[in-house]
């Protein structure tokens, strides 16, 4: 099968990516400026200590040591411990990556619906007051920063109309999609007025297409022009730009989750931040990379679905 | 005012006055000006001329596949209906149905993301009553016709796995899907090696006796005409400049156009070049000359072409050219 | 910033041209050289001190005295909007520009070079994208103490990345093309043809592009403001002006609302005006 082997070897081109965002990683904790033992033990930290603090978190071994012992404790899946909340970060990552997964999945779906539908008008009613008007209200929303749409949306649907709840995050399934869903609106926004300018051209583009005319020309219905021959082919540019949105997606999941104080893995990246919680950065770090460079793997997967001519 | 009519029979499909303006930014330009003729029942008519002619746009125009901004106006009596007034469902009906059509590319005419058999069931599915298994039953017996080895198998394939001729096979296959009575066949040829040209020829020719169909062939090739047609229509500038059957018009063209388009098939076995024998290029559809539009390029050309446009007026049985100066391009004879 | 960006389309707005220029480009063109004024000399627009506290009026809502109000520490929100305009448009341009010129050149000789260069250079992009850009940058931020400049680093170090990949694309392109060979030919060092002759025709892609990026930038800018990593209170900086504000929405909605509506309406003009030059661009060619 094409498709088989097409994802066997897209598999395998997933190794040396992971292996440089270790290395990105690794780098990048090692060349900030302040080590880790007197951010977690402050100014008044006593010579001791910080040796203490440096020979548990390894770091007086010599680098290719401490890089080879990194890679052992994150392939093992020991990313260690919470400096402050006392928990191993695995735990706490394990804890907390659902719900932003469940906000970004959410909020992909949503810009989904949105953008689909007014795209689909947009390009069929190309120039008309429609058009002008869907595209000019997205390239508004394109130019709104999260945390602001998140803090007009909480305001109005929340505190004023009390639609939704302010904040956090409910227990059961349908209690908890409740609470995502302002958040998920707010990260939807700017996704769904990318989304929509992509797959508008992409319509127009396909609706002059040739085979667009040829099944035309075999007397077929408008609509199953549409969905099968326009749509489905638009679709697939449309699907890989979803895909390698994730990383904004995610980066404005940290915004949303703020905002509407909502404890997911974004919220714990900021307090970690602020806590000078190295171990947790540097897990959550890893894991969103992971995050990111699996749904790139999964959107090459759908696109070779979707499209028989990559996959050869 | 059919321009091809001969009195014995009805035309299946009769074209009158068909016009197609484009609406650009430069303003409005005439793609198609004015066409007419008639297509007899199993009858394989040549449309000629250069890139740019307007031929391909008629071929579209009379299938109601033009896009927006655009007009199109006139008549298509398709066995006596206009396509360009049907309702929708009629003319759904008769598009894939009664009149088909095959493209230039069929790489870009295929649909590149569905399977070969998806894309001749949803012809079948549109024009019988077949079920399921007898739509794919159907769609191999198809393949099998247009000379695709393996048919079942390749049933699963995408347009992508077939090579260029096959390519073209498949998208007949397609088209004869619902046993049309009309083929309008857009340069079937053009994007072929020149020995897969001749096989495509010959299949569309073979399954013309087979559907007992009528073809129209849009082609720049008048070696192809010569090898394929009945008759013929020679289009300049968006008009018809002359029309009759392949034989007097080989024998003795009266258009200059025609006679340089003549005079530039290779004989013998030469190599292939293109109407190299005509002077200039063709003029662009937005700045149309005054007067005859070939004026600039023709030999043949007085004062009075370039002041007055001819008309398309009949000169024998099924005979018609438009130019002033027929009499004196006849005598000339067929170019050697 | 984004990794991805649709290209842009030839819009209704193109179609009508101000003395031969398109319409984006002017509109936008307004906007950004407006953004540019009040940035460079706020003073004479601001009725009043940005930092100027009046505990007479706090909370006080929008009225002739303060258009937009004030906020709860009785400042003149429209003054310190104004005034935002200085360290918002710096972000804009200080956040981008380095990126450009290192993104343009690293992009150029990488496009040059081809091969192991190319290679390597592709990982890289590869391991970028992989991380979430604004994590990213907050980790980056955080680690480094909140603060403007400290931004402008963690932001060039991932963002020159897009302007070279954008500008080694292109330079591959031309390097194929007749007058590349044709300086090859007349003995022109490499530098000579990558600088002087393959660049003025490859660069126009990153430019456009810098315009996306400014916008971007701001959002940025503002977010890190909002979460009290970027520029710092009581600076007039408008993402620290919603951060201010966002206690009193549902009582003093305008503290928020306006710096929000001064982003969107920058962020506009730098869309408009990228649009704009590259509909100019398009039609040059």
């Amino acid at each position: 099968m094409a498709l088989l082997s097409f994802i066997s070897r897209r598999l395998l081109q997933l190794i040396p990516t992971l292996a440089f965002i270790l290395v990105v990683i690794f780098v990048l904790v090692r060349l900030l400026p302040g080590d880790p033992a007197s951010a977690i033990l402050g100014d008044r930290a006593r010579d001791a200590d910080v040796t203490r603090i440096n020979a548990e978190l390894g770091l007086d071994q010599p680098w290719p040591v401490q890089f080879a012992l990194f890679v052992k404790h994150i392939v093992t899946g020991d990313l260690g411990n919470s400096i402050h909340l006392k928990v191993s970060v695995a735990s706490l990552i394990a804890e907390r990556l659902p719900v932003t997964l469940m906000l970004t999945a959410m909020a992909a779906l949503i810009a989904l619906a949105l953008s689909v539908p007014l795209a689909f008008v947009a390009a069929t009613r190309r120039g008309s007051l429609s058009d002008n008007a869907i595209r000019g209200s997205f390239q508004v929303g394109l130019s709104m920063p999260v945390f602001y749409v998140g803090l007009i949306l909480l305001t109005v649907f929340g505190a004023k109309l009390r639609w939704f709840p302010v904040g956090g995050f409910g227990t059961t399934f349908l209690d908890q999609l409740y609470h995502l869903f302002l958040p998920a609106v707010t990260l939807a926004l700017s996704l769904s007025a990318i989304l929509m300018r992509n797959l508008r051209s992409a319509i127009i583009g396909v609706v002059g297409a040739e085979y667009v005319d040829f099944a035309r020309s075999k007397g077929l219905s408008s609509r199953l022009i549409m969905m099968r021959h326009v749509l489905r082919n638009a679709l697939i540019s449309t699907v890989t730009l979803l895909g390698l949105q994730i990383g904004t997606l995610l980066g404005g999941a940290v915004i949303t989750e703020t905002v509407f104080a909502i404890p997911g893995a974004g919220r714990l990246m900021i307090e970690s931040i602020y806590g000078r919680d190295y171990p947790v950065v540097q897990g959550l770090t890893f894991a969103l990379a992971i995050i990111v460079s699996l749904t790139f793997l999964a959107t090459d997967i759908v696109q070779a679905w979707l499209d028989p001519r990559v996959a050869r | 005012m059919s321009a091809l009519a001969t009195p014995a029979e009805t035309p299946a499909l009769s074209v009158q006055s068909l016009t197609t303006v484009f609406q650009t930014p430069k303003g409005p330009v005439r793609a198609v000006d004015a066409v007419s003729f008639d297509v007899m029942p199993g009858e394989v008519l040549g449309l000629v001329g250069e890139s740019g002619s307007g031929k391909s746009v008629t071929l579209r125009s009379l299938m109601g596949l033009i896009h927006a901004p655009a007009q199109v106006s006139g008549r298509v009596l398709w066995q006596g209906a206009d396509i360009l007034a049907m309702p929708k469902k009629a003319l759904r009906r008769v598009r894939g149905g009664e009149v088909a059509m095959i493209f230039q590319e069929p790489m870009t005419a295929l649909n590149p993301v569905l399977k070969v058999r998806v894309q001749i069931e949803e012809n079948l599915a549109a024009h019988s009553q077949l079920d399921a298994r007898q739509r794919r039953a159907r769609a191999i017996e198809l393949l099998d016709l247009v000379g695709i080895p393996a048919a079942e198998r390749r049933l699963e394939d995408y347009p992508h796995q077939f090579s260029g001729g096959m390519r073209q096979r498949v998208m007949i296959a397609i088209a004869l899907a619902s046993n049309p009575k009309l083929l309008l066949a857009d340069e079937p040829t053009t994007a072929l090696d020149v020995t897969i040209q001749d096989q495509i020829l010959k299949l569309i020719l073979d399954l013309r006796d087979e559907f007992a169909m009528s073809v129209v062939f849009v082609t720049h090739d008048l070696g192809v005409v010569a090898g394929t047609c009945d008759r013929m229509a020679v289009m300049y500038a968006g008009r018809i400049v002359e029309s009759g059957t392949v034989a007097e018009i080989f024998a003795r063209p009266h258009h200059p156009y025609t006679r340089g388009l003549l005079g530039s098939v290779p004989r013998g076995g030469a190599e292939r070049t293109m109407l190299t024998s005509i002077e200039g290029t063709p003029p662009s559809l937005a700045v149309i000359p005054q007067g005859c539009a070939f004026h600039p390029r023709c030999a043949y050309a007085v004062e009075h072409c370039v002041a007055k446009r001819p008309a398309l007026e009949r000169i024998g049985l099924g005979r018609m050219v438009a130019c002033f100066r027929e009499a004196e391009v006849a005598a000339a004879g067929a170019p050697v | 910033m984004r990794a991805i960006e649709a290209p842009p389309q030839r819009s209704w707005r193109s179609r009508f041209k101000v003395a031969g220029l398109p319409a984006t480009l002017i509109v936008g063109g307004l906007v950004l050289f407006a953004s540019l004024v009040l940035a460079v000399v706020p003073s004479l627009f601001a009725p009043y001190d940005p930092a100027a506290m009046d505990y007479n009026s706090i909370l006080a809502a929008p009225s002739l005295a303060h258009p937009f109000g004030t906020d709860s520490f009785g400042r003149d929100v429209l003054s310190r909007v104004i005034h935002a305009y200085t360290i918002d448009m710096q972000i804009a341009v200080f956040a981008t520009t380095g990126p450009l010129i290192v993104g343009v050149i690293v992009g150029a000789l990488v496009g040059y070079a081809g091969g192991l260069a190319e290679s390597i250079f592709g990982r890289i992009v590869d391991a970028v994208i992989s991380f979430p850009q604004l994590v990213l940058v907050i980790a980056i931020v955080a680690v480094l103490g909140p603060g403007l400049t400290n931004m402008y680093i963690a932001v060039g170090v991932i963002d020159w990345v897009f302007f070279a990949r954008l500008v080694s694309g292109e330079v591959k392109v031309q390097k194929r093309l007749d007058y590349a060979d044709a300086g090859r030919a007349m003995g022109y060092t490499p530098m000579r043809i990558i600088f002087r002759h393959l660049l003025p025709n490859a660069i126009t892609p990153a430019i456009v592009y810098w315009m996306t990026d400014m916008a971007l930038a701001i959002l940025l800018g503002s977010s890190l403001g909002y979460l009290g990593l970027g520029a710092q209170p009581p600076a007039a900086e408008w993402g620290v002006q919603i951060a201010d504000g966002k206690n009193f929405m549902a009582t003093a909605w305008w503290i928020s609302v306006f710096p929000g509506i001064a982003i969107v309406v920058t962020g506009l003009g730098f869309s408009l005006f990228g649009d704009g030059l590259a509909e100019l661009m398009r039609t040059k060619k």
